[in-house]
């Protein structure tokens, strides 16, 4: 299964990450449309990005959440009717909604683009 | 299944959808056959609002008031509203159908899930009204997707609704994937022989792969459809999305959705288990409080309560589905039983998707019939279902006869061989049967309702009509749903002054009243009875579901509001403001939610007024407001000792029977009171009849409204 793993300690805040993330997926740096969220809380950094549990899949009524040969759980933004369940109930909050992007929720799918744009080091493609 | 024959087509242009509403509704006149579209004015947006208000709206322009239930004029009146289909929030698809009802001869409406509602808005159309009579059996066909109406000629041999829905899902459907497209309503069997009659609005289970049955359950409304010669409503609507209702501000929708359903996921396990056994959680609660009808409402507690408890109930129903009736609910209280063996009847050796039963069917095809064994309650919901008949009725109905029967005012002779005890599940199933099958005198005669049993029992097996009035649960001629009222005074007016009868949807005051001793003075309950049945009356109004408003609370408000506001859920209250905000465009706050719904509400009882010429009466039976007999009593003997005590008597050596009777007579002064002052706090006179002053303040003096009243109201009946 692919995944992004996560160090925190490495993270420096800089926000390239989201900076790819959301230009290549909604071509606009904007850090609302990335699907890695990175933040401070308690003063360290955090970095919250799907881990690929798979929790949202049954609770989608259209079946629009699948895992892919991957292993990783994509969204079929077609058959998706935007109701937002799956943000409700993702263990981990990072499913993300932002309606200036698209009706449809948004998720990490695992492509490490953001991995190769972060200079520590804090992001890396795993398959386990 | 071979191709339909057509019998009229006719083409349209579908109107999308602005900020709620289509501002259209198709009129379908079955014995033509004709259809028209018409226009939805703003006046009519702004005082009706949409689904139960477009429903009563165009209901009153249809009929007269001498037109009967079965007359080619009366309507079925399907309708949303402008926050049905939005898929952000919990509970947005329910639809609410209005007619003039075979059991109480006025209006009634009823409301349902599935995909009919959304789908038919979706289409181009607020609401359908349909009139007229058919010939011969049809299906309506409504295909938003090529903007296509189509009457075409029923294929059906057996017309019952399982076997009508999954087929029609089948015939109209590209493929397996298209089959969530599809929305049937239908009724059964049953529909045709007796006045309990339900609309069943399906939608299509994409996991299960069967097609689900939700129900406009109360009313009637199947009995029409049925008359009507209608198989079946069909719409289709393909690739939905959640913008469908092209709202003002997406952006609100789902922030307040996620809200929402973060909570549900927080909180859901912890307070009703809503997600894992529905409304089934209320079994043992309500047996605890003295709540759960057991024996025609006899007892409110039974000792065979483990064997239908809701942990009985959550391994019979399939767990970690996604069991929302519409997109977005995430309150998934729609439980179905998988694989379901069918032990009777027809389908005896089919293996099933049983949808339900909720609480409601849990109590009335289950305790109040004396039969605890859940097997027999799923068995009876589904055929229930399957012949298009309403639970809740069918179960009071039968708790009646079964006393009935007991007392020895009917006998085996009548019931053409049936023994009709109190947990003759056998016989109680063959009686359901029979009731589809439409040619067994006694079956004909349950199925006429509990008004209808008191007058055939009598007059024809010479029962004794004055005991029947009493153990007779029913008001306005609808069968009082699943819970034991008698204890609470609040909820006597919650059931028994409603609009259309004693249901559980206007006002459920139980736990306010005399668990938490939340309304001490008949004020208190007065206000209670304006302000519950007028804000529930909201949900109706708009093409919402009740029980994402108070059968999930956030987590802070038991103890961040005072107890009678928490218990409207203030924070649940704001987030309906602002959803219709944000679907609308307009700029309500929380009492515009309640002038909406008084508008409503007292246009309704006019109406009823209209159709009764005058004599709207609410009345209410002496087993909804105490003992009726010495058994009845002794079961809480030292309560209800003690309640005679708070009247002044000494109940020592006094015989029960007489206990009995000066109970009852203090707490038919304590109806009479509560009921004058119920009408008072609502603007209605001491006939209940809404004053022309009331109805300027709500804007809804309409000449034909006011003419109503004016014809109906003496100076003598004012109560101010």
């Amino acid at each position: 299964m692919k995944y992004l793993k996560t160090y925190a300690d490495k993270c420096i805040g800089c926000g390239k990450c989201m900076e790819k993330c959301a230009s290549t997926y909604f071509k606009e740096n904007n850090e609302n449309f990335s699907r890695i969220k990175v933040s401070v809380m308690g003063g360290l950094p955090n970095i919250n990005v799907c881990n690929q549990c798979g929790a949202c899949i049954n609770v989608c009524p259209v079946e629009a959440l699948y895992r892919d040969k991957n292993g990783v759980v994509r969204l079929d933004n077609k058959k998706c009717t935007s109701c937002l369940m799956c943000v409700g109930f993702c263990p981990t909050a990072s499913m993300f909604f932002d309606a200036d992007a698209q009706p449809q929720p948004f998720k990490c799918i695992a492509c490490g683009l953001c991995a190769t744009a972060c200079p520590t080091g804090a992001l890396e493609l795993q398959n386990s | 299944m071979d191709k339909m024959n057509i019998l009229k087509e006719w083409s349209y242009e579908r109107t999308p959808i602005d900020k709620g509403y289509v501002r259209k509704n198709l009129h379908v006149n079955v014995g033509t056959p004709a259809i028209e579209i018409r226009d939805i004015s703003q006046d009519t947006i702004d005082k009706f609002t949409g689904g139960r208000g477009f429903d009563l709206h165009l209901l009153w322009k249809a009929v007269t008031e001498d037109t009967k239930w079965n007359d080619p004029e009366n309507e079925i009146v399907i309708s949303g509203g402008p926050l049905c289909g939005i898929t952000q929030y919990p509970g947005t698809g329910k639809c609410y159908a209005a007619f003039i009802s075979p059991l109480s001869d006025q209006t009634y409406d009823s409301n349902s899930g599935g995909y009919f509602g959304p789908l038919l808005k979706f289409s181009g159309f607020d609401a359908i009204e349909i009139q007229g009579k058919s010939e011969k059996d049809v299906i309506v066909f409504i295909d938003g997707d090529q903007g296509k109406i189509q009457v075409l000629e029923s294929p059906f041999t057996d017309i019952n609704a399982y076997t009508v829905t999954e087929a029609l899902h089948e015939y109209f459907a590209k493929d397996e994937a298209d089959k969530i497209n599809i929305s049937v309503v239908a009724a059964g069997k049953a529909a045709e022989s007796t006045r309990w009659g339900c609309l069943n609005m399906s939608f299509y289970d994409p996991r299960r792969k069967v097609a689900r049955l939700k129900q406009a359950g109360r009313g009637g409304g199947g009995t029409i459809l049925r008359d009507k010669k209608i198989i079946a409503l069909v719409v289709k609507y393909s690739n939905v999305t959640g913008t469908e209702n092209h709202p003002v501000d997406l952006r609100t929708l789902q922030k307040v959705g996620v809200k929402i359903h973060k909570e549900i996921h927080d909180l859901d396990d912890k307070q009703c288990s809503m997600r894992s056994v529905g409304t089934a959680h209320l079994n043992e609660i309500m047996d605890e409080y003295h709540l759960l009808p057991v024996h025609n409402y006899k007892f409110g507690q039974s000792p065979h309560i483990d064997k239908i408890h809701s942990s009985v109930y959550k391994k019979h129903f399939t767990q970690g589905m996604a069991d929302g009736c519409w997109y977005g609910c995430s309150m998934a209280c729609a439980k179905a039983v998988d694989k379901f063996e069918i032990q009777t009847g027809p389908c005896k050796g089919h293996v099933v998707t049983v949808d339900g039963p909720e609480y409601e069917t849990v109590a009335s095809l289950g305790s109040n019939v004396g039969v605890f064994d859940p097997k027999w309650t799923i068995e009876a919901n589904f055929y229930a279902d399957h012949y298009g008949v309403d639970t809740i009725s069918l179960g009071t109905g039968f708790a009646f006869v079964c006393e009935c029967y007991e007392l020895g005012l009917i006998s085996k002779e009548h019931t053409n061989g049936l023994e009709l005890n109190f947990g003759a599940a056998a016989d109680l199933m063959e009686l359901i049967h029979r009731m589809a099958e439409g040619k067994d005198e006694f079956a004909l005669a349950v199925g006429q309702g509990i008004k209808r049993m008191k007058s055939i029992f009598a007059d024809k097996y010479g029962a004794d009509k004055n005991v029947m009035e009493k153990i007779g649960m029913e008001g306005q001629g609808v069968e009082t749903s699943e819970y034991v009222p008698k204890e609470s005074v609040a909820q006597w007016g919650g059931y028994y002054l409603t609009l259309k009868g004693p249901q559980h949807d206007e006002a459920w005051l139980i736990f306010m009243d005399m668990v938490n001793k939340q309304l001490p003075t008949f004020e208190d309950k007065a206000d209670a009875l304006h302000y519950f049945p007028v804000f529930r009356t909201w949900f109706s109004l708009t093409g919402l579901c009740k029980l994402p408003w108070n059968d999930v609370e956030p987590a802070d408000n038991s103890y961040r509001y005072r107890p009678q506001d928490a218990a409207k859920v203030p924070e649940h209250v704001q987030n309906y403001v602002d959803v219709f905000n944000a679907v609308t465009g307009k700029n309500v706050t929380k009492e515009d939610l309640i002038l909406q719904s008084e508008r409503v509400y007292n246009f309704q009882r006019v109406f009823n007024v209209r159709m009764k010429k005058g004599n709207a009466e609410h009345t209410i039976p002496m087993r909804a407001m105490g003992p009726v007999f010495p058994d009845e009593w002794d079961a809480r003997k030292e309560y209800y000792d003690g309640k005679l005590k708070e009247f002044g008597f000494n109940p020592e050596g006094m015989p029960t029977e007489e206990k009995i009777a000066k109970l009852y007579e203090k707490r038919w002064g304590q109806w009479l009171e509560l009921k004058k002052a119920v009408y008072k706090r609502r603007g209605w006179n001491a006939k209940g009849i809404p004053t022309v002053k009331k109805l300027k303040e709500l804007g809804m003096d309409y000449p034909e409204v006011v003419a109503v009243v004016e014809k109906y109201s003496r100076p003598e009946d004012e109560l101010e």
